[in-house]
């Protein structure tokens, strides 16, 4: 059938409309867009998670199982670089916001189709640029490009690296730009700032972050670049240059970007939790403005990263004030989404299980934010295992169930197919219960004393690392039983129809998978948002 | 589906003019924004180090040409007045107004980078001036001037790779124009091609003083 038979035809939709190659790589369509960066991450979550794979094996051994020290450095630092520049900051706004910020505000597109198209190339770009540096001997600066280590010290590939990073950089800003104009400017008639999905309100936070803080970690990296290759002194203490000053910098960007990777899932949980408890979410206003509270304190705490590299003593209690200050909006999100599934009437589809799941996490990963804030417990667990869990309950934990929780949620709405039910609950499960057993253990050999970013380590430390790795090991498992039914149902999934979950939202409202323009006709918003109470009503009825 | 083909100026995504030069007036300050971010950043590092290295800074900043700096400043504000008359010319639909304008924006911004380039950074690399390349300035505090002299490097380079990028899409603007692709109902790019032209002045207006001013040049 050729392509134009198929854009005639009244069931035509925007994955139907043509197959061609170039209708992929230069479409200005948000929805495909989504798909062009669903496949650029998850091939960046595979590398990361490679990388992540050899850690934990070789961990299996105290004196190091697989790798020298030098490799090791290399592979702790390509599953941070990786994991969090090229997958968990793209993940939910690239994929989820481009698909549904237009279709969420009842417009044909964002407001800037040919930037969105060229925010994925100028990805592409970066991320092609960092993986050609691992290919060519890889970088051990870890993710965070301490100076003067990474600009005097270290012989391998930094200025490729940072130089990806650098570009890649500028997708963030291009898409948060997008997005923040799109937000402003193109929803449906009758489509108030307070009708607006709770989705909207936390990436519309995200691109905020992204408008202000990328373009802070672009120019130092860029500083990094200029002072390894001309030898001057920007940073290194040697030339006069002051190394904590990279760090202020580098965290000025780094701890906004935490955020940058959990507001997005905090969005989608709002969204998940509401629909399958059926009920009107609780503290609608509340959570909405948690999310702008979470992104301008967010932006006043960075110097918690640095309670032990010299910054002076009060500075540090600021900091520290600061950043016990950001636990108050993000109780009140968990307290809210909590007095939503009160007496609602909750279905546990893979969603919601992941959904239920973030809470729990995210919870736990919140609270030990708290023991880290406490500038004298910091200075016992600083650098050890205690704060690599922590930031993982926080992003594989929060940020990646989030994550998997929207892509559920949203699948047969992107692809206009269902997922094997039973499968889909199996995954979640076995991904709860893998990352529990990679993690939780990790909190205990951090606060023994076990050190982060060695190879090798003490003996006594052993049984928890081998629970660690088994831990790693099922969560592994627990990642590929999605991709493999996803690619599947894109094929064999049955038709999903344009509302399977009853959920409210203008992104139900049109077809699945939906037309180009996404509606039919300019949709006219004329009530709250999240009006499950009165669907339930309208099925008692029937 | 809404139908706004008919009028061609409008992009589909947009329901009217009104939305899409709102949309275009909103993206471009926000970029703006992020921008100020760029700068302020390396803004920031430069006055950390000049707190702390004040008078090697006040010497770095003597070994500047601040004749040619005030020049060049002059030059800068008045492809500024320039760009402002362009814009009106587009707003008033006069084509070879506006033609000349761009054009004259244009040569402006090529005397700056003239100077900038073969004026100043040519001859700072002849006078070892230049960290990292060409540096032979002995004098005391050696290491902390050429401190003074990396960040004048990159404030300068940034500034200048922000005039070249801005002197490549004069190039398209003028040919848009001498093709006629501009009218009183359509002169957005020109407008918000402007802001951007002015913001790069602005930030040239803080550095010429925070780089070619500082300490008593007077008492020299």
């Amino acid at each position: 059938m050729s392509s134009s038979e198929v854009a005639n035809r009244p069931g035509a939709n925007y994955l139907n409309v043509d197959y061609g190659i170039k209708s992929w790589l230069l479409t200005t369509d948000h929805k495909r867009i989504a798909w062009l960066y669903l496949v650029a991450i998850t091939f960046f979550f595979a590398v990361g998670g490679v990388a992540a794979t050899l850690m934990r094996l070789n961990l299996l051994e105290p004196q190091g199982l697989l790798v020298e020290p030098e490799t090791y450095n290399k592979l702790f630092s390509t599953h941070g670089i990786v994991m969090i520049f090229l997958f968990l900051v793209p993940s939910i706004p690239a994929v989820l916001g481009n698909f549904l910020i237009p279709m969420m505000l009842g417009a044909r597109d964002v407001a800037f189709p040919r930037l969105n198209l060229l925010s994925w190339y100028v990805f592409m770009t970066g991320g092609s640029i960092v993986m050609y540096a691992l290919i060519a001997g890889g970088v051990d600066t870890g993710w965070t490009f301490y100076t003067p280590l990474s600009t005097m010290y270290l012989n391998t590939h930094v200025m490729a690296t940072a130089t990806g990073i650098f570009i890649a950089g500028f997708s963030s800003i291009l898409t948060g730009l997008n997005f923040v104009v799109t937000i402003h400017k193109m929803r449906a008639p009758g489509l108030t700032w307070f009708r607006l999905p709770l989705f909207i309100w936390a990436m519309y936070a995200t691109s905020i972050i992204f408008i202000i803080g990328t373009p802070v970690i672009a120019i130092s990296l860029a500083l990094i670049v200029i002072e390894r290759l001309f030898h001057v002194g920007i940073f290194d203490p040697a030339l006069g240059g002051d190394p904590i000053l990279f760090q202020h910098l580098f965290w000025f960007y780094s701890h906004p970007a935490v955020y940058v990777m959990i507001l997005p899932s905090m969005g989608v949980i709002s969204e998940v939790i509401t629909a399958l408890s059926h009920k009107k979410i609780f503290g609608y206003h509340f959570i909405a403005f948690s999310s702008i509270a979470i992104a301008a304190i967010g932006f006043l705490v960075w110097g918690h990263h640095m309670f032990v590299s010299g910054q002076s003593i009060y500075a540090g209690l600021v900091f520290s004030a600061l950043s016990m200050a950001v636990a108050i909006p993000s109780a009140v999100k968990v307290f809210n989404w909590t007095a939503t599934l009160y007496k609602g009437s909750i279905s546990y589809e893979a969603p919601m299980l992941y959904a239920l799941g973030f809470i729990g996490l995210f919870t736990i990963g919140g609270l030990t934010g708290l023991y880290l804030a406490t500038t004298a417990v910091d200075q016992h667990v600083h650098a050890t295992y205690f704060v690599v869990a922590h930031f993982h309950y926080i992003m594989v934990g929060g940020a990646i169930m989030g994550y998997m929780a929207g892509i559920h949620f949203w699948w047969p709405k992107i692809s206009g197919k269902l997922y094997p039910d039973g499968w889909s609950r199996v995954a979640a499960v076995i991904i709860f219960v893998g990352f529990n057993l990679t993690f939780f253990p990790q909190f205990i050999l951090g606060y023994l004393g076990m050190p982060r970013r060695y190879a090798v380590y003490p003996p006594e430390f052993q049984t928890l690392n081998v629970i660690s790795t088994a831990g790693a090991t099922i969560l592994g498992l627990g990642y590929i039983i999605p991709l493999i039914y996803f690619a599947w149902s894109v094929r064999y999934g049955a038709p999903a129809g344009d509302n399977p979950w009853q959920a409210t939202g203008l992104e139900w409202t049109t077809a699945s998978p939906p037309p180009t323009h996404n509606f039919e006709e300019t949709p006219v918003v004329t009530e709250e948002p999240y009006g499950y109470d009165r669907i339930a009503e309208e099925i008692q009825v029937a | 589906m809404h139908n706004s083909q008919t009028q061609t100026v409008v992009y589909e995504q947009f329901d009217d003019r009104t939305q899409q030069h709102e949309a275009s007036s909103l993206g471009m300050w926000i970029f703006l924004a992020t921008e100020i971010m760029f700068f302020g950043a390396v803004l920031t590092a430069y006055t950390v180090y000049r707190n702390l290295f004040t008078t090697a800074f006040e010497v770095g900043s003597h070994l500047l040409n601040t004749k040619i700096g005030a020049l060049n400043t002059a030059v800068l504000i008045g492809s500024s007045l320039t760009m402002a008359l362009a814009v009106h010319a587009a707003q008033m639909g006069k084509r070879k107004l506006l033609m000349t304008f761009i054009a004259s924006t244009m040569v402006l911004g090529g005397v700056f980078l003239y100077i900038k380039f073969v004026l100043e950074w040519l001859h700072e690399y002849h006078d070892g001036l230049a960290p990292g390349l060409h540096w032979t300035y002995a004098g005391p505090q050696s290491g902390h001037v050429a401190m003074f002299f990396v960040f004048y490097f990159i404030l300068t380079g940034i500034h200048a790779t922000h005039m070249i990028v801005g002197e490549g899409i004069m190039t398209v603007l003028f040919v848009m124009a001498w093709r006629g692709r501009f009218s009183k109902e359509r002169y957005n790019p020109i407008e918000m091609f402007g802001l951007y032209w002015h913001f790069v002045d602005i930030v040239w207006i803080f550095l010429f003083p925070l780089l070619y001013l500082l300490g008593a040049h007077g008492a020299h």
